[in-house]
């Protein structure tokens, strides 16, 4: 099918844009590198009236290592994650993430804010950045506004963003020594959403281990019980099963007994990788 | 209706469109170049795969308006392409077409396939083609193909 018609406009900075959203009565919809909205626009299953695109905002470009991290432009592709052209602070975490995003033709031009901001709950990149405890940065009306991305996604395709904000990119801390991960993802088809993506991340410096888990309920979310319990080291398998089931109570309680084992795989799989680096 | 700025396949194509033109129809429609096939026009099948600015992309997930100001190759954009001759004669002595609907994409794919992993083994070329479906072939013969043109331009280099 083709899209409907839609008013199109570029602006050419982000106080432009915000005004362009801001405006009353018309349905926008912000469009990057529109991996996942366009092909909403040909269904018709979105028909906003007008069509921002962003990606010629300059501020969404700023990539680059600060004094306490990494700051990531939300217009970065995951083709440049992929082929390492931003510096590698988490041990090949996030390479590996992007390599595994659909196929070379859509990480072309996806975006990792077009990700975050749709919130998809079987995506990569909300798992990936909850886990190595990211900030997203939102420029509002009056400046700009962090939030840990934990606290961003609040549901299926639901953020905290308003209606006249946008985002800017993300900050991750540097470790403080190097880190060690792992991660599993499992897909009906090479390229598809994911059925479940556990992600574990372990600071070099014994601080607090993060599970995160995507494929699970409305949102991604960190497993803080299984964190707790890799942490401490002695942890079997059956152990690691019984704690990941009663973080899915707690956290996802609509997951069926098939997807309850899936979770659970995932989640080991995830901490086997890790302690095999 | 707004107006673009396209080069295609080397030369540029200036006029007006509608914002929700996509590319492919805007290559298939106005440049009549119908080596781009549209199979699901979402994203899934990868028949519509075109390069802009060099990088391969679905045609039917870019706007012609996104593409103002750059530039797009088509399947028909590489007569004279060292990779694309061996590809092409690899499908040919492979048998690695049928109907030849999903072919243009399998190409442009492969070409990009070839780029970045020179001398790949079957395997990775399973992977990095899963995102093109062809419905006749069962895939083995175009893998085949690829594999095989990606060893012939190997050896050409010394490698």
């Amino acid at each position: 099918m083709k899209p409907a018609a839609f008013e199109y406009v570029r602006p050419k900075t982000v106080p432009e844009a915000i005004e362009l959203l801001a405006r009353a009565g018309t349905s926008v919809a912000v469009i990057a590198g529109g991996q996942s909205l366009i092909p909403l626009l040909n269904l018709r299953i979105a028909q906003p009236d007008l069509l921002v695109d962003v990606g010629g905002l300059e501020e969404l470009k700023e990539t680059g290592e600060t004094a306490d991290g990494l700051r990531i432009g939300a217009l970065t592709t995951h083709s440049d994650i992929e082929d390492g052209k931003l510096p590698d602070l988490f041990g090949g975490l996030m390479q590996h993430v992007a390599s595994g995003i659909s196929y070379r033709a859509i990480r072309n031009y996806g975006t990792i804010g077009g990700s975050v901001a749709l919130a998809d709950p079987a995506a990569d990149w909300p798992v990936c950045l909850m886990a190595l405890g990211a900030n997203v940065r939102i420029a509002t009306r009056n400046g700009t506004r962090p939030e840990p991305v934990s606290d961003f996604v609040r549901g299926q395709y639901t953020t905290s963003l308003e209606k006249d904000e946008i985002i800017l990119g993300f900050d991750l801390k540097r470790p403080q020594a190097p880190l060690r991960w792992g991660s599993s993802k499992v897909a009906r088809k090479s390229g598809a959403f994911a059925s479940s993506i556990a992600i574990v991340v372990e600071p070099g410096n014994g601080g607090p281990v993060a599970v995160a888990l995507a494929g699970a309920g409305p949102r991604a979310c960190l497993l803080p019980g299984v964190a707790k319990q890799v942490s401490s080291g002695a942890s079997s398998d059956d152990m690691l099963r019984a704690t990941v089931a009663q973080d899915l109570a707690a956290l996802a309680p609509e997951t069926d007994s098939y997807s309850r084992r899936l979770h659970a795989s995932t989640v080991l799989r995830a901490v086997r990788d890790m302690r095999s680096r | 209706m707004t107006s673009v700025a396209v080069t295609v396949n080397g030369a540029r194509l200036a006029t007006d469109i509608e914002p929700r033109e996509s590319l492919a129809d805007f290559l298939r429609e106005r440049c009549r170049l119908t080596a781009t096939h549209l199979g699901c026009e979402q994203g899934a099948c990868g028949a519509c795969t075109v390069l802009v600015d060099g990088r391969v992309t679905r045609s039917c997930l870019r706007l012609a308006i996104m593409c103002d100001g750059k530039s797009v190759q088509t399947l028909e954009g590489f007569a004279d392409d060292r990779i694309m001759e061996a590809l092409r004669r690899h499908f040919h002595a492979c048998h690695a077409l049928q109907c030849g609907f999903c072919t243009p994409g399998m190409l442009v794919t492969a070409r990009d396939i070839l780029l970045r992993l020179p001398t790949p083994d079957a395997q990775a070329v399973r992977h990095e083609l899963s995102g093109q479906i062809c419905r006749c072939t069962g895939y083995a013969n175009i893998i085949t193909a690829i594999v095989a043109a990606g060893q012939e331009l190997g050896r050409g280099n010394g490698g």
